[in-house]
C-alpha cells in the first residue's frame, strides 16, 4: 500500500484557558489513503470544523502528529506552510471565499499565480478547471453575478486547479439549496470517479451517504468509521429519490489524468 | 512568483475597487495640497508686506502732525519745512518735500469726470524722496514752485480714466474750478492693498494750496536722508529743529508729530514675518499632522476591511512575503500618486491669489508635505498589512 495521504495521530485541539477551556478534539486518529472519498459527519460542536482547519493547515493542532503526504505539518517553516497549503491542499469554504470584485477565472488562477505558474499557461489551467465543474462560459462574470451554487463550483475549480493531493472541502454545500447542492455534490463525485482523494465535512445524511467512507464525530472523538463503498470504484451517487441532476458524462475525464490518480 | 507579477496584483486590487482607491488618494492629496498652499498663502503675504515697506523707500522719514484739526501751535508749516534744511544743525538730511494732500479733487477733462483718490501738493524733490519716478513728461520745477504754476503730473489711473487712448501731456484739465496743465505721467507703481497708488496727481504745493487745501498746515513733511545708514541720525536732527520750533519741552514723551522711520518699519517687518514663518510652521504642522490622520484612518480601514482577503490568499498558498509585498505597493502607488496629484493641485492653485494674497510657494514645503504623507501612507498602509499576513489563515478567514 502507498504512503497515506493524511494520517493523524491523537489529534487535540483545546481552546481558552482555565474555567473557560474548550476540548474541541480529544485525540483523534485516522489515515485516508489516496483515491478515498471521505465525508466527516457530526452534530454542530462537535469539533469536525476543528479538525477540517487543522487538516487544511490553516490552524495548529495543541497536540498530537499531522502527517500531510508523508511529511509533519507541525515542522514547516511559515513559507513552508505557504508551499504546501499551495500545492498539497484545495480548500473549498461553506461560505464560498471567492475574492471579491474579482472575476471567475481570476480567481481560479490564483493559486497558480501564487505557484508561479505562467500567465498563459495559468489561463488554459484555469479554463480547464472551470470546466470541470461546468461554467467554462462564466469565467468572465465577478462573484456578485454568480448565484451561490455556481460560486461554489468556482471555488471547487479553484481548489482543484493546483492537482492537489487533498481536496478539503468544510460543508461546501451548507449554504446551498437542493438544486445547487446536487450540482456541487456531482462535481466531487466526478472528481472522486477520476480518482481524487477528497475529505467533505457535512452535517446533511444525504450528502454523507454519498461518499466511499463514512466518519463519525462526536464531542471531539470519532464515534464510528464505516466503509460504504471499495476505495477502488466509483462512487454510489445519488440516492434514486433525490437525483435530479445528470451531468454531461465525462467531464471529469479531463482531470482523470493528474499527478494524484492511480 | 516574481515582482512584476506582484505589482499586477496590486494594480489589480486597487481597480478592484475604485471608488475606494480613489478616496484614499484624494485624501492625501488633499493634505498635501492644504500644507503646500497654506504655507504658499502665508509666505505670499509676508512677501507682500515687506515689498510694500520697501516701496516707501527706505532713506527717508516722514513727519506727521499728530495734531487734531489745524490749531496754529501744533500745525506743522512750510517755515518749518524750510528750517530742517539747515547744513549746520542737520547735515544728514538730503531733501526736504512738504506735502499737502487733498482726497475730494475732482478732475475734469473735455466733460468727463473723475475723482483723484490723492491730489499731492509738494517741490521736486518729493519724486526722488517718495520714490515715485515720473514715466512720460517731466516733472515739474522748482521754479513752478516759486510761480505757483497750474502744472500738474498724473498717475496711471488717471490717464486712462480721463485720456482713453489719448496723450495726456500738454491737455488741460479743471481741477477745483482751475485749469491745470498736465506736464507729466507718473511710471506705473504696483498697488499696496486697496488704495490705488496709480489713482493721484501732483502739483506744485503754491498751486494746490491755492486751489483746493488752502494756506494751512501741512499735510507732512517727507525728509530724504544722505544714506539709508543715516537715517536715524538725520531723525534725531529733525525732531531736535522740530521741538525747537514747536517748543516742545526736551524732558516731555509726547511731541504734537509723529515721525515714521522707513528702516525701522523694515525692522518692524522682518519681525514680522519671522512671526509668520513661525505661525506658518505651526499650522503647516498641524494641517500635516491631520492629512496624516486622515491618509493614516483610510490606509488602516482599506487594509484591515481586506484582512478577510489576505486570509483568502494564505489559505491557497501566498507567502506572506507575497502578500505584504502587494499591500506595500498598493500603499506606495495611492501614496505617490495622491502627492503628485496634491502637489500639481496645490501648483495650480498657487497661480490664483487667494484672500487677496498671491502665493509664493516655498519649495522645502512641498518636499515635507510629499515625504511626510508617503511616509505615512506605507508606514499605516503596511503595518496592518504584515500584522495580517502574521495571522493564522483561519483567524484572518474569521476576521470581522
Amino acid at each position: 500500500m502507498s504512503k497515506p495521504v493524511l494520517q493523524v495521530t491523537d489529534l487535540k485541539k483545546i481552546y481558552g484557558q482555565g474555567e473557560a477551556t474548550v476540548h474541541a478534539l480529544r485525540g483523534v486518529s485516522a489515515t485516508v489513503h489516496r483515491g478515498d472519498y471521505v465525508a466527516i459527519m457530526g452534530s454542530s460542536g462537535s469539533g469536525k470544523s476543528t479538525l477540517m482547519n487543522i487538516l487544511g493547515a490553516l490552524d495548529i493542532p495543541t497536540s498530537g502528529q499531522y502527517l500531510l503526504d508523508g511529511v509533519d505539518v507541525s515542522k514547516l517553516s511559515d513559507g513552508q506552510l505557504a508551499l504546501a497549503r499551495n500545492r498539497l491542499i484545495g480548500f473549498i469554504f461553506q461560505s464560498f471565499n471567492l475574492i471579491p470584485r474579482t472575476t471567475a477565472v481570476a480567481n481560479v488562477e490564483l493559486p497558480l499565480a501564487y505557484a508561479g505558474v505562467k500567465p498563459k499557461e495559468r489561463r488554459r489551467r484555469a479554463m480547464e478547471a472551470l470546466d470541470v465543474v461546468g461554467l467554462a462560459d462564466r469565467g468572465g462574470h465577478e462573484p456578485n453575478q454568480l448565484s451561490g451554487g455556481q460560486q461554489q463550483r468556482v471555488a471547487v475549480a479553484r481548489a482543484l486547479v493546483t492537482e492537489p493531493a487533498l481536496l478539503l472541502a468544510d460543508e461546501p454545500t451548507g449554504n446551498l439549496d437542493s438544486k445547487s447542492t446536487d450540482d456541487v455534490l456531482q462535481v466531487f463525485d466526478d472528481l472522486s470517479t477520476a480518482g481524487r482523494t477528497i475529505v467533505i465535512i457535512t452535517h446533511e445524511d444525504e450528502v454523507g451517504a454519498r461518499a466511499k467512507r463514512l466518519i463519525r464525530l462526536v464531542d471531539g472523538a470519532i464515534v464510528t468509521d464505516v466503509r460504504q463503498s471499495p476505495i477502488h470504484l466509483p462512487p454510489v451517487g445519488p440516492h434514486p429519490a433525490g437525483h435530479s441532476y445528470q451531468p454531461p458524462a465525462g467531464r471529469a475525464a479531463v482531470y482523470s489524468g493528474g499527478r494524484h490518480s492511480q | 512568483m516574481n515582482f512584476f507579477e506582484v505589482v499586477r496584483f496590486s494594480l489589480r486590487g486597487l481597480s478592484a475597487n475604485k471608488l475606494r482607491s480613489a478616496l484614499t488618494m484624494l485624501g492625501i492629496l488633499i493634505g498635501v495640497a492644504a500644507v503646500i498652499l497654506l504655507v504658499a498663502v502665508g509666505n505670499g503675504s509676508a512677501k507682500t508686506i515687506s515689498d510694500r515697506i520697501e516701496a516707501l523707500g527706505t532713506n527717508t522719514i516722514t513727519v506727521m502732525s499728530t495734531g487734531r484739526g489745524g490749531s496754529s501751535s501744533t500745525a506743522l508749516t512750510k517755515d518749518m519745512a524750510d528750517a530742517l534744511i539747515d547744513p549746520e544743525l542737520a547735515p544728514d538730511v538730503k531733501s526736504v518735500s512738504p506735502v499737502v494732500s487733498s482726497s475730494s479733487a475732482t478732475m475734469t477733462y473735455e466733460g468727463t469726470d473723475h475723482s483723484v483718490a490723492t491730489f499731492v501738493g509738494t517741490t521736486p524733490s518729493w519724486f526722488a524722496a517718495s520714490t515715485t519716478p515720473v514715466g512720460r513728461g517731466s516733472a515739474f520745477t522748482e521754479d513752478d514752485v516759486d510761480q505757483g504754476r497750474r502744472v500738474v503730473v498724473i498717475g496711471q489711473t488717471v490717464a486712462e480714466e480721463l485720456f482713453p487712448g489719448v496723450d495726456p501731456i500738454d491737455k488741460q484739465v479743471t481741477v477745483g474750478g482751475a485749469l491745470f496743465t498736465i506736464v507729466g505721467v507718473l511710471a506705473e507703481k504696483s498697488s499696496t492693498g486697496f488704495n490705488d497708488s496709480n489713482d493721484t496727481a501732483v502739483a506744485p504745493l503754491t498751486a494746490v494750496q491755492q486751489v483746493l487745501t488752502g494756506y494751512g498746515a501741512l499735510t507732512s513733511i517727507i525728509v530724504e536722508a544722505t544714506d539709508p545708514d543715516k537715517v536715524d541720525a538725520a531723525q534725531s536732527e529733525v525732531s531736535t529743529i522740530l521741538n525747537q520750533k514747536l517748543d516742545v519741552d526736551s524732558s516731555s514723551t509726547s511731541t504734537p508729530y509723529r515721525i515714521q522711520n522707513a528702516s525701522s518699519l523694515l525692522e518692524t517687518q522682518t519681525e514680522t514675518a519671522d512671526t509668520f514663518t513661525t505661525l506658518l510652521g505651526a499650522v503647516a504642522a498641524i494641517s500635516l499632522l491631520v492629512g496624516g490622520i486622515g491618509i493614516t484612518n483610510i490606509m488602516l480601514v482599506t487594509v484591515t476591511e481586506r484582512t478577510r482577503e489576505i486570509g483568502i490568499r494564505k489559505a491557497l498558498g501566498a507567502p506572506r512575503r507575497v502578500i505584504l509585498t502587494q499591500f506595500l505597493i498598493e500603499a506606495s502607488l495611492l501614496s505617490v500618486l495622491g502627492g503628485a496629484l496634491g502637489v500639481a493641485a496645490a501648483l495650480i492653485g498657487s497661480q490664483f491669489e487667494i484672500v487677496g494674497v498671491k502665493p509664493v510657494i516655498v519649495p522645502s514645503s512641498i518636499g515635507y508635505a510629499v515625504g511626510v504623507s508617503i511616509a505615512i501612507g506605507l508606514f499605516f498602509g503596511g503595518l496592518p498589512a504584515a500584522r495580517a499576513a502574521r495571522l493564522r489563515p483561519i483567524d484572518a478567514l474569521r476576521y470581522e
